[in-house]
């Protein structure tokens, strides 16, 4: 019988290795970048970029990027790009700073308003690219453009013709909202830590890393979440659902359109969120924040194993792309090398990562 | 050929109640007239072929039954209840399930979420509701196991699979999910032999759990295989159902041809087609 002779074992089928099975894990390239990473710098830096300052010298501006790059993992793998949210950070960053400082609103108003802002501006592009069908680059492309643009109005505006904001500090100080968003957590553990001398003090006894930065408290946070979602939820199946095909996806009873609304508008309030941040922590606004994050946190996002077909990915892997990002851009500075080979490095791990990305596709779908 | 299947005498399967019956069904697309009166019906538990060549209307007469078009004019009833669906979502609800050629599965994405993709199983209260994996992942290798084919691990990407194997993952899929009707667009129109015979295997098992199926090719020899009733559709209007037994495989081809030059085609390819 047909039956019988398909219930036995394929005699076709070799066994598959532990390296064949991981190698088919989006985040694999990423956690092999950061080892390949961390062994160069192990070698050609000052020894003084791996102890605990230092780590959080290079944890912080990857933190940054990260929280960016997660958003835009989601939606990539959900099928679309984002090229907007560098302006967003600075367009955020202006709505922010004006309900601060211009508008002295506290910040319980101040950053709900904020995300909220950013979620429409988000909805907005997500609709304009589902209604016309026109390809999310172009669209958001577009955005990239128009967000600077009314930054930088606006700031002269709230500003009184300068294109940057300042007093954010001083209208925030003592909001008790304030050390969710900005300086270090935990101070107390590690002025204690350094108490018994487990970390570095200065000689005046004050620890030399006073907390860790909320930022990466945040991002930390925000990948945990992302990687629960995409793999644990109906919504997660949901986001490479539409990402892998939407037709498809919509066949079988997938909201396509609300999954990838969804997406642009968490994209967006990442941006949102990291203006608030970096705001805060310096204590105003300027019309450049952000720029060029949208890339950098599309490559953080490849490098992490998404694909720009969408479909796969993992919010996992942008995290480690982030983090081989901050490690690079700092890194550097511990090495006698010059710091603008940064983007050398940077072109040739994307490109790197694009061809492996390819060649994983290729070996996860089958195709020859 | 009977115009009516309303007279069976005897035969204790046209005894059982149609479960979608659809009447004159019209569809227009502006000016264009799609279909212009199609009746239909399907039983438990037979496989009722619909027949037709490119053009004659079987895309847009199955996309009104499972719920992508509205009719124009004509009535859709289920166990004699009229129906008004809104969109796929409604057929699915009501029992109707399509696997479109292209067969509604992302490669790039395991069986197991391909299975339960858009109705996956949820566990746990509201903040931490979450799939229910470990119970997906077992489903969804024993439901392929049911259809004959076992898989490497319920995370194998469905682009690994053949053909054949893809289109037993949307049938079984349809088949857990409780489909009363099972909608087939062209199932073996991309295949070779054997899976071809696979498929209609499983066409077959799916039949004798109660199921009905339509299954629309224009292949005569892969519908005779397993058909129990043949409506052919010519330019967007029904030629009449037939009962197995009742018609040759050559009456079938002419009536899709609309019985003119399939005769003399026939001839000069020595009766090949």
């Amino acid at each position: 019988m047909a039956d019988a002779a398909q219930t036995v074992d394929d005699e076709r089928l070799k066994k598959e290795g532990l390296g064949a099975r991981l190698m088919k894990r989006p985040e694999l390239g990423a956690i092999a970048g950061v080892i390949l990473v961390t062994t160069f710098f192990l070698i050609t830096a000052d020894s003084s970029m791996f102890t605990l300052s230092g780590i959080m010298n290079f944890m912080t501006p990857a933190a940054q990027l990260g929280i960016l790059a997660i958003g835009a993992a989601m939606l990539m793998i959900g099928g679309e790009f984002d090229l907007s949210i560098g302006s967003m950070v600075a367009f955020a960053g202006l709505i922010f700073g004006a309900c601060v400082v211009t508008l002295g609103l506290p910040l319980i108003l101040a950053i709900p308003l904020t995300l909220a802002v950013a979620a429409g501006l988000g909805a907005l592009n997500g609709t304009i690219v589902l209604k016309t069908g026109l390809p999310s680059f172009i669209v958001t492309l577009a955005f990239l453009f128009i967000l600077r643009g009314a930054s930088l109005v606006g700031l002269k505006l709230a500003s009184g013709g300068s294109t940057q904001l300042r007093g954010v500090r001083d209208a925030v100080e003592g909001d008790w909202l304030a050390p969710m968003f900005s300086g270090d957590a935990f101070g107390p553990v590690f002025a204690w830590l350094a108490q018994v001398g487990v970390i570095d003090t200065f000689k005046n006894g004050t620890p030399k890393v006073p907390g860790i930065p909320v930022e990466i408290l945040w991002f930390v946070a925000l990948a945990l979440v992302a990687t629960y979602v995409l793999l644990r939820t109906p919504q997660g199946n949901w986001v490479f659902a539409s990402g892998g095909d939407r037709t498809a996806a919509s066949n079988s009873g997938v909201p396509v359109r609300k999954v990838k609304i969804s997406l642009f508008m968490v994209t967006a309030m990442c941006g949102a969120l990291v203006a608030i941040i970096t705001v805060m922590d310096a204590g105003s606004t300027d019309a450049r924040r952000g720029f060029m994050k949208e890339f950098e946190a599309i490559i953080a996002a490849v490098i992490g194993g998404c694909l720009l077909t969408g479909g796969y990915g993992s919010a996992i892997g942008a995290f480690f792309g982030a983090i081989i990002f901050g490690m690079v851009t700092i890194g550097l500075t511990y090495t006698n090398f010059d710091q603008d080979w940064f983007q050398i490095f940077l072109g040739g791990m994307l490109l790197i990562a694009v061809l492996f990305n390819n060649y994983i596709r290729k070996r996860v779908t089958g195709e020859r | 050929m009977t115009q009516d299947t309303t007279f069976h005498h005897g035969d204790p399967q046209a005894a059982t109640q149609p479960i979608i019956k659809m009447q004159n069904i019209e569809k227009h697309f502006g000016n264009i007239i799609a279909l212009a009166g199609v009746s239909f019906d399907v039983r438990p538990g037979e496989c009722h072929c619909l027949l037709g060549d490119n053009g004659a209307g079987k895309s847009t007469f199955i996309k009104t039954m499972s719920g992508v078009h509205k009719p124009t004019k004509g009535t859709i009833t289920i166990d004699d209840q009229p129906m008004n669906f809104d969109s796929p979502r409604d057929a699915m609800e009501a029992g109707i399930a399509t696997v479109f050629q292209d067969l509604a599965m992302i490669p790039l994405m395991s069986v197991t979420r391909n299975f339960f993709m858009g109705r996956e199983p949820v566990k746990g209260r509201k903040p931490f509701r979450r799939m229910d994996v470990e119970m997906m992942n077992e489903t969804a290798v024993e439901e392929m196991r049911k259809m004959g084919i076992n898989l490497r691990g319920p995370d194998q990407a469905v682009g690994t699979l053949s053909g054949g194997e893809r289109q037993t993952v949307a049938i079984a899929r349809a088949v857990y999910f409780g489909a009363r009707v099972l909608i087939l667009d062209e199932p073996t129109s991309a295949l070779g032999v054997r899976q071809t015979s696979n498929v209609l295997a499983t066409i077959d098992r799916v039949r004798k759990q109660g199921v009905g199926v339509v299954f629309i090719s224009h292949n005569v020899r892969h519908a005779l295989a397993v058909g129990d009733r043949f409506t052919v559709l010519n330019r967007g209007k029904t030629l009449g159902t037939a009962e197995r037994g009742d018609i040759t495989p050559e009456q079938l081809q002419d009536l899709m041809a609309g019985g003119q030059e399939m005769a003399q085609l026939e001839g000069s390819l020595g009766g090949t087609v």
